[in-house]
């Protein structure tokens, strides 16, 4: 009986506007959090408005003179400043992330305390960036232990300016964003590498393979979706960076602004309280950070289809 | 079917709950956005309407340190009302933050429930321009505060705080003329004496303390810590303001200065500090090779006394001779007279306290007695002519300087500031130009590039000024 009355409604009722019912409250959530801001902030862009004093000037629609502007400013050195610092610190994170990932994965090595080892290195990642980096900016300055160390041991004579020169200070931040993100990275990958089947390893080292050669030839061409995903994402982390260089160079992005980031960049705008110029540079953002998305979304779903066909 | 209703049912609830909830805050959110000066005028004539007779218990006091706060806890605290308290909200100052901070709540004045309004607050000189020309600063006459009560004071220090139309609109307890406070010891190992008199004419202007300097290089000495240190003594010099019109002018005073301090740190004449860092705090005491500091009066009470001790206050270390460097110092003119800082009180349009403000500005800034002992008790000059000539003319010592009394220097040199080229950008530019010139300093940049920065920072600090 009950069946029967649940087929008969079956074929009357559908079932995909529950669906679609079901998918209200993430846009609901979604256009009021995230799409009307966006589009408020290019509306935005569009005008002067800024305080001078306590008097508020704007808005006035100047079209897109802020863009002129911004583009006219030193937009791309702080974009070529961003990515410089996301590669010194992305290069050493994903070597080393890529190792402790194969061997906390692989089940010949037993390692044994993976748990614990995992637990630490993710350690620094819970460690707010802010403190992190007054820490780094305390052991790092002119009379810091740093220098004590170094000078007690005989390596330098006079201490060591690290937070003066372009390549200590951009070195710091890349070292900070490091220890923050490899554990991180790590656990991505592990997983990445837990999930190819075993036997394919087994099978490889059968043959006479050695762990180089199942490393390059096995493991890197199956985790790729996932290596592209870490990296495409790293980069949009790395896009946003802020606080350890906000934090390091006390706001001024020193020395001669090389440490700048697009995101300090865009908070100068934003303390002043000038949106027009705030607005243009977060649209600007925005769209790298969608081709980067783009890019990452395609390469997701194409692999998906091989995945499919195989 | 039921089963189907209720889900519906809750499924729409959910769904109205979620709207309604983020509804009003985007709402909320626009409204602060948007913020415009229309707006707030209407809102304060709304708030004007419901103020009689709604006095706030609370007096709201925005401050970007603790030095007032230590004032007002020594000097009237004991004379607050009963029933009332005073909240101290503090921002530092660095990087217009407190600037920031405090117009926020100046904007926001007029929708704040009475215990949060903004009462009273302090500026600088550096700023001061910007609030005294404002609406959101009480003419003081308005609160009772009256020219005889401030007849003693300085000039200079009601010239500045008084807007366009010439209301006094800030009222300082303190007068800020700048010696150079240097180290009795190392005066004595590299000049032969450390009598400030004698010490004078080393250094009696820019030639000589250049001579000076390459002696204290030669005895492993520093004449000063760092970059910024003289600064103030050439910034405060200048022949025209910073800002003309809307257009940033680069006065040859601060020419100089960029010039002498390159020449200084290639020649090894300072020790690469940046101002309020630990190691140009560190130079202020034991071990330290640092000559001396040009400072104005708070500066020594304020920052040097603390820095000096060689066991802080905190392990249980006290501020006497021979604890650290406390008491090796001493007091000269140095080459330039100059003022640095000061700190002005001024009442918040919209109080709901304006006795209590009044009262404590009197105390404070104008009442002899309580200030005869602020210099006593901390080394502070106060802004009271008959107060300190009285006392430069006393057996006053100050222990810090070793049994110096250098009020008379300090009452000289404050009537010598001219404080009529100040510009409402100034704590901007001044921090923007010598965060820029460090790069130039330290031989990162050169100084066409270190100028680009300083325009560049300016321009996003104030979008309305221009360059070139």
């Amino acid at each position: 009986m009950v069946k029967e009355k649940k087929a008969k409604t079956r074929k009357k009722v559908s079932y995909a506007k529950w669906g679609y019912i079901f998918l209200i409250p993430f846009f609901a959530t979604y256009s009021i959090f995230s799409l009307i801001p966006l589009i408020n902030t290019f509306y935005n862009s569009l005008f002067e408005n800024y305080r001078s004093g306590l008097t508020h000037i704007g808005p006035n629609f100047v079209g897109f003179q802020n863009y002129i502007s911004i583009f006219q400013s030193d937009l791309l050195k702080y974009f070529g400043n961003t990515m410089i610092l996301w590669v010194i610190g992305f290069v050493p994170q994903i070597i080393i992330s890529l190792i402790l990932a194969v061997w906390f994965a692989d089940f010949r090595m037993k390692l044994r305390g993976s748990a614990f080892f995992k637990t630490i290195i993710y350690l620094p990642n819970v460690i707010m960036a802010a403190s992190f980096a007054m820490l780094i900016f305390a052991l790092f300055s002119d009379n810091g232990p740093m220098n004590n160390l170094l000078m007690k041991a005989g390596m330098s004579d006079e201490p060591i300016r690290f937070l003066a020169t372009v390549w200590g200070t951009r070195g710091l931040i890349g070292l900070m964003n490091f220890m923050m993100w490899f554990g991180n990275t790590t656990i991505l990958l592990m997983a990445a590498i837990m999930g190819v089947d075993a036997s394919l390893f087994e099978a490889a080292s059968i043959d006479g393979a050695k762990s180089l050669q199942i490393f390059t030839k096995v493991t890197m061409p199956i985790i790729r979706p996932i290596f592209v995903y870490v990296l495409i994402t790293s980069m949009i982390g790395g896009l946003q960076m802020f606080d350890v260089p906000q934090v390091l160079t006390n706001a001024q992005g020193t020395p001669d602004r090389t440490s700048m980031t697009l995101i300090m960049f865009l908070n100068n705008h934003l303390y002043s309280k000038n949106y027009g110029m705030a607005g243009a540079l977060s649209v600007i953002l925005f769209i790298i950070t969608a081709v980067l998305s783009l890019f990452v979304f395609f390469i997701l779903t194409n692999s998906g289809d091989k995945k499919g066909g195989r | 079917m039921k089963k189907k209703v209720v889900s519906g049912l809750l499924c729409a609830v959910m769904v109205a709950s979620l709207t309604a909830g983020c509804g009003a805050k985007s709402t909320q959110t626009q409204e602060t956005t948007k913020g415009s000066t229309t707006e707030t005028t209407s809102k304060e004539a709304e708030a004007k309407k419901e103020e009689p007779g709604k006095e706030g218990k609370v007096i709201n006091i925005y401050v970007w340190n603790d030095e007032f706060k230590a004032r007002y806890e020594d000097y009237y605290a004991s004379k607050l009302p009963a029933g009332y308290t005073v909240n101290f909200v503090t921002t530092p100052s660095e990087n217009n933050a407190y600037q920031n901070a405090l117009d926020e709540a100046l904007l926001n004045q007029a929708d704040a429930k009475a215990d949060d309004k903004v009462d009273m607050f302090l500026v600088e000189a550096d700023y001061i321009l910007k609030y005294v020309n404002s609406d959101s600063t009480l003419d003081l006459k308005e609160i009772g505060i009256t020219d005889q009560d401030m007849s003693k004071q300085y000039d200079y220090t009601k010239v500045i705080a008084q807007d366009t139309k010439g209301a006094q609109k800030g009222i300082s307890w303190q007068g800020c003329p700048g010696l150079y406070i240097y180290r009795r010891s190392i005066a004595k190992d590299v000049l032969g004496t450390d009598d400030p008199a004698e010490v004078q004419k080393a250094i009696n202007d820019w030639d000589s303390f250049d001579k000076t300097a390459a002696k204290m290089k030669d005895k492993g000495y520093y004449m000063v810590s760092g970059f910024d240190d003289t600064y103030r003594t050439f910034s405060n010099n200048v022949s025209s303001p910073w800002v003309n019109g809307d257009k940033v002018v680069i006065d040859p005073k601060i020419e100089k200065w960029i010039e002498q301090t390159k020449n200084y740190t290639d020649k090894g004449y300072n020790q690469k500090t940046v101002l309020w860092a630990a190691e140009w705090a560190s130079g202020q005491g034991p071990d330290s090779k640092v000559f001396g500091y040009f400072m104005p009066a708070w500066g020594v009470d304020f920052v040097m006394a603390k820095n000096s001790l060689a066991k802080a206050e905190a392990d249980g270390g006290k501020q006497e001779a021979g604890n650290g460097t406390f008491g090796d110092w001493a007091a000269t003119i140095g080459p330039e007279s100059y003022n640095w800082g000061g700190t002005w009180l001024c009442a918040a349009a919209g109080t709901d306290n304006a006795d209590i403000v009044a009262d404590i500005m009197k105390t404070i800034c104008t009442d002899d007695a309580t200030m005869k002992k602020i210099v006593e008790e901390k080394n502070d000059f106060v802004n009271n002519k008959t107060v300190m000539e009285a006392l430069a003319k006393s057996d006053y010592k100050s222990e810090f300087l070793g049994g110096q009394n250098p009020l008379q220097m300090y009452c000289d040199a404050a009537e010598k500031i001219d404080m009529s080229k100040i510009s409402p950008y100034d704590q901007g530019l001044n921090e923007s130009i010598q965060t820029a010139m460090h790069d130039y300093f330290n031989g990162t940049v050169d100084k066409d590039t270190a100028m680009k920065n300083f325009y560049t920072s300016l321009k996003e600090k104030y979008p309305e000024l221009k360059t070139e």
